[in-house]
């Protein structure tokens, strides 16, 4: 899997993080969408839809809880310090792990983010 | 070796590689495909549509200086800011992305040449005819006026608009085309054109950036390509997709002009943030704090921008849980976006400063652009939105980010790489002057328009009443205009006059670290003296030797011995050497299919669609003639030695080969407008309570299932052939390649016309309904999509008759055989959507 069990870094894993927030985002996005254009009218109850956020966000911020591990694994668990500038294949698979893990914290964050309405919106008005 | 002889060998071989290299002279200069002249002429263009738009803007500033005014006519006034708009961004600010792009990219990764210097030649004549023609309408009174969004049904009624919003449409469609053909380019080029040793942990910044927003332009402008289509089949065919009163929704036009427009807004920051990436380092003679980060920033930006469309779009009555989605991820892209700025300033604190125009521009595009993110925060708060838009305050915001964040940083970057460009600096002494002049000017043009919106002023009014509160503040705006205007024409004076009366610029003028500066100044046609192998973020700083090195011929590719152009291609993440590419020499061909293919879109503008049929063929046929002269060459042998003992193939196949990649790549953007046009079929399942709709005799309307059956199992079995042709031509049959072909061509006829008869033969008529109309384009896109499966396979049967396909070379069928899984996903689904959803719904 992309994210679990990589022995190398590469350009896949880097973009595994951001991409599980696009589909993240883009199955709230939709979910909402159809449930407000379908539901009939602005006073929908979006309860089953906030539950829906709810059960797709956990395993959003799961995966990348993973994908963040297998990150800092590539990195190295920091044993060496950035700047990972070495042409070498330790460097450039510590440099790949680094940015990835940033790339997981950015995810992680956006993902709550955008989570967040459905806490305090409960229906299509 | 002696050294006179050593040095008489040096001769010659820079001697064959000039020849080699060489730029026409005469008439002939401009069949060049050089990235050196490609780069300029673009850069050169598209830096005088940005003075055309500027002018336009000026026009604008001094319509409304004072109240009441009647120095233009509202017609006027509404094509100059239309063209204002489309121009800045479609004509200046992508464009000369591509354009520096193509002209830097090279240089930083000492590379003779990007792969396909074809296709960025043709990419630039396209850019040239369909600026020309855009930019043109409004001295005919005939230009697009609806604001460059384009909002329907203002824009789809054809009495309203006249013929500007068919030129805005397939002038910009066609200008799409090239932004898609320099992304291949530059995503290529970065992947696998760098100098040996040169690992994704140690390429330019400048690098990451073009490959992100490579990236994102394949999945950013091809919605607008899919709505460009259905706008264009509503304006010349009648078919509603936007007509809410025959099943359609304007709206929809909204979504997929900004899943277009907001990226784009980062696709055109981001490289421009690239050059301040380059420059500050430089200047602050250190390396850059934070390289990770910056990935981080870029990557993340990348893919955030995605999630902020409906922001434009708060004030349609979209729910409100959509709206927070957006909201949230426009307030999260300011996290990545910060992060570039305090990587830029903690790398300018703990370096050594040095005093110089770049910087100065730099750090004042930095001010700007934090001021223009800080009221971005704000307009992303959907009820503080609510009461800004539409008005002058969001005029302010949106100049504030783009002047701070791409105008401004590519000015810094012309300052910067002027000299490595055209050999000379330009002068310190105006540029300080320069700058004032644009700084003052800029902030005193759009500071004052934050208060005019807040005090009521809509944007778009052409002219309006006095002692409202809005005089004042609006002559300011006017005034600092000037002044701003007065920057760039001093900017203009200098780069064209002002350096013809200077000496040239010594090698590496600013000391930098990076590759691009390794060249002698004013550089050979060839680019670098040989190939260096690369082992550090800075070269030039690490390794002083380097250049020496280079000159003399010690590195990598120091001959053309054959007299063919060269460049190397090295793996994606390490950068090792995997073979020496052949790229095509000069040739007209690119501009003459580019003629053709912009007589096809201007032609359809003035409904001559017969005439623009028959240049579209002419097009196609202009573009094979290219393709079979210039690519999938076979070499004369299979390896040749590039120097230091290593000896590469000349000719490779497949994942390893650039056309493959390139086919790949393109493909992903052709994904991204089939998805659009899904889209657009299943949002309107969303907005019709019954849907399909019933037809006259109260039954759900659809093209059946038996022609969509066959098209599918037609074009199952024209992709199963490919497989099979493919599999006889690595079994060295070629008898069983070309039966393979043939039994495609014919499946995927039987296909498309099956498709296409399953609508026909159930009566659906695409102008009653937009049910019906989003069935017929689907299915006419996968149609197309087979018909030019069906060229391509024709083109690999000829290849394969005239021997230039055969068992060891065989390019050809691989990036045909890749079209082909493309087609055969496009078919696939278009049949599910359109046959089977019925049935679940």
């Amino acid at each position: 899997m992309l994210i679990h069990n990589r022995r190398h870094a590469n350009l896949w894993t880097l973009l595994a993080p951001p991409a599980i927030w696009a589909i993240h985002f883009l199955l709230c996005y939709v979910a909402a969408a159809i449930a407000c254009a379908k539901g009939g009218g602005p006073w929908v109850d979006l309860t089953t839809l906030r539950w829906v956020i709810l059960g797709i966000t956990i395993p959003a911020l799961g995966l990348i809880l993973v994908a963040g591990q297998q990150a800092r694994r590539h990195w190295g668990f920091g044993t060496d310090d950035p700047p990972h500038d070495q042409a070498t294949d330790e460097d450039r698979q510590h440099f790949l792990g680094y940015a990835t893990l940033l790339l997981c914290a950015l995810s992680f964050v956006s993902v709550i983010f955008v989570a967040m309405p459905a806490i305090t919106i409960a229906d299509c008005r | 070796m002696p050294d006179s002889e050593d040095a008489a060998r040096r001769k010659a071989q820079e001697a064959r590689l000039e020849k080699t290299w060489e730029t026409p002279s005469g008439w002939r200069y401009w069949s060049a495909v050089n990235n050196t002249e490609v780069g300029l002429w673009y850069t050169a263009t598209s830096f005088l549509f940005f003075l055309f738009a500027g002018a336009l803007a000026l026009l604008v500033r001094a319509q409304l200086a004072v109240p009441d005014n009647d120095l233009i006519s509202a017609s006027l006034y509404n094509q100059a800011f239309t063209l204002h708009g489309t121009a800045m961004m479609f004509l200046f600010a992508v464009p000369i992305f591509e354009a520096v792009a193509i002209l830097l990219l090279p240089t930083m990764l000492a590379a003779r040449d990007l792969p396909f210097p074809r296709l960025s030649a043709y990419g630039y004549w396209c850019f040239l005819i369909g600026g020309v023609f855009v930019m043109g309408s409004i001295f005919f009174n005939a230009a697009p006026d609806a604001g460059w969004f384009m909002y329907p049904p203002l824009t789809t009624d054809p009495k309203l608009t006249g013929i500007g919003a068919d030129i805005w449409l397939l002038g910009l469609s066609f200008i799409e085309v090239a932004s898609i053909a320099a992304a291949v380019e530059l995503i290529v080029g970065v992947l696998k054109c760098r100098p040996p040793g040169m690992r994704i942990n140690t390429m330019p910044l400048y690098c990451w950036y073009v490959l992100i927003v490579g990236g994102m332009i394949l999945f950013a402008f091809p919605p607008l390509i899919a709505g460009d289509i259905l706008f264009e089949l509503e304006r010349l065919a009648g078919w509603p997709f936007f007509d809410a009163s025959r099943g359609g929704d304007p709206v929809l036009w909204q979504h997929l002009f900004w899943i277009f427009g907001h990226p784009e807004v980062y696709i055109v920051f981001l490289p421009s943030i690239a050059l301040l990436a380059m420059i500050v380092p430089t200047f602050a003679r250190r390396p850059i704090i934070g390289y990770s980060w910056i990935v981080l920033a870029a990557v993340g930006t990348g893919f955030l921008s995605f999630g902020l469309w409906v922001h434009h779009m708060f004030t349609t009555g979209l729910p409100a849980i959509s709206l927070g989605f957006f909201s949230a991820a426009s307030e999260a892209v300011a996290i990545p976006t910060g992060v570039q700025i305090f990587v830029f300033v903690a790398t300018m604190l703990a370096g050594k400063m040095t005093r110089s125009t770049p910087m100065l521009f730099a750090a004042g595009a930095l001010a700007i652009f934090v001021f223009g993110g800080l009221t971005g925060v704000m307009v992303a708060i959907a009820p503080f939105d609510w009461q800004a838009h539409d008005s002058y305050f969001v005029v302010a915001h949106l100049h504030y980010v783009l002047i701070g964040g791409m105008v401004l940083p590519l000015f810094a970057g012309a300052y910067y790489y002027y000299p490595l460009i055209m050999a000379r600096k330009l002068s310190d002494r105006i540029g300080r002057l320069v700058f004032w002049l644009m700084f003052l000017g800029f902030n005193i043009a759009f500071f004052p328009m934050h208060f005019t919106g807040l005090r009521g002023m809509p944007r778009r009014v052409f002219t309006y009443p006095g002692g409202i509160g809005w005089d004042w503040l609006n002559l300011i705006s006017s005034a600092g205009a000037v002044l701003f205007a007065a920057g760039v024409l001093l900017f203009t004076w200098d780069a064209i006059w002002g350096i013809r009366r200077r000496a040239d610029s010594p090698r590496n003028p600013w000391g930098a670290g990076t590759l691009e500066w390794l060249n002698p100044i004013p550089g050979p046609d060839y680019g670098v003296r040989s190939v260096p192998a690369i082992a550090s973020r800075y070269p030039l700083w690490d390794d002083p030797e380097l250049p020496r090195r280079v000159d003399e011929g010690r590195e990598y590719l120091p001959d053309a011995e054959e007299g063919k152009r060269e460049t190397l291609v090295t793996s994606v993440l390490d950068a090792r050497p995997i073979q020496c590419l052949r790229v095509p020499g000069n040739s007209f061909m690119p501009m003459i299919a580019a003629v053709l293919t912009g007589a096809v879109f201007i032609l359809t503008t003035f409904h001559l669609y017969w005439t623009g049929l028959a240049f579209g063929v002419a097009a196609i046929l202009s573009i094979l003639a290219w393709l079979w002269r210039g690519t999938a060459m076979v070499p004369e042998k299979h390896e040749k030695d590039i120097g230091r003992g290593v000896r590469l193939p000349l000719y490779a196949s497949g994942i390893r080969s650039v056309g493959w990649w390139a086919m790949f790549i393109t493909m992903t953007g052709d994904m991204t407008a089939f998805a659009s046009l899904v889209f657009s079929y299943f949002y309107f399942w969303t907005i019709h309570p019954v849907f399909p709709p019933l037809d006259a005799a109260g039954l759900p309307m659809g093209p059946g299932l038996l022609w969509p059956g066959v098209a599918l199992l037609a074009a199952l079995g024209a992709w199963g052939a490919m497989l099979w042709a493919r599999a006889r031509n690595t079994a060295g049959q070629a008898g069983g390649l070309r039966l393979g072909l043939l039994a495609a061509v014919l499946l995927a006829l039987a296909s498309g016309g099956a498709m296409l008869m399953g609508p026909w033969a159930n009566g659906l008529e695409p102008t009653t309904h937009a049910y019906p109309a989003a069935v017929w384009v689907l299915l006419g896109w996968a149609a197309l999509h087979l018909a030019v499966g069906v060229i391509m396979t024709l083109y690999a049967l000829a290849r394969s008759l005239a021997g230039k396909l055969t068992r060891e070379h065989d390019i050809d069928i691989h990036n045909v055989v890749l079209y082909w899984h493309f087609a055969a996903i496009t078919a696939v689904v278009t049949l599910a959507t359109v046959a089977l959803f019925p049935l679940l719904a």
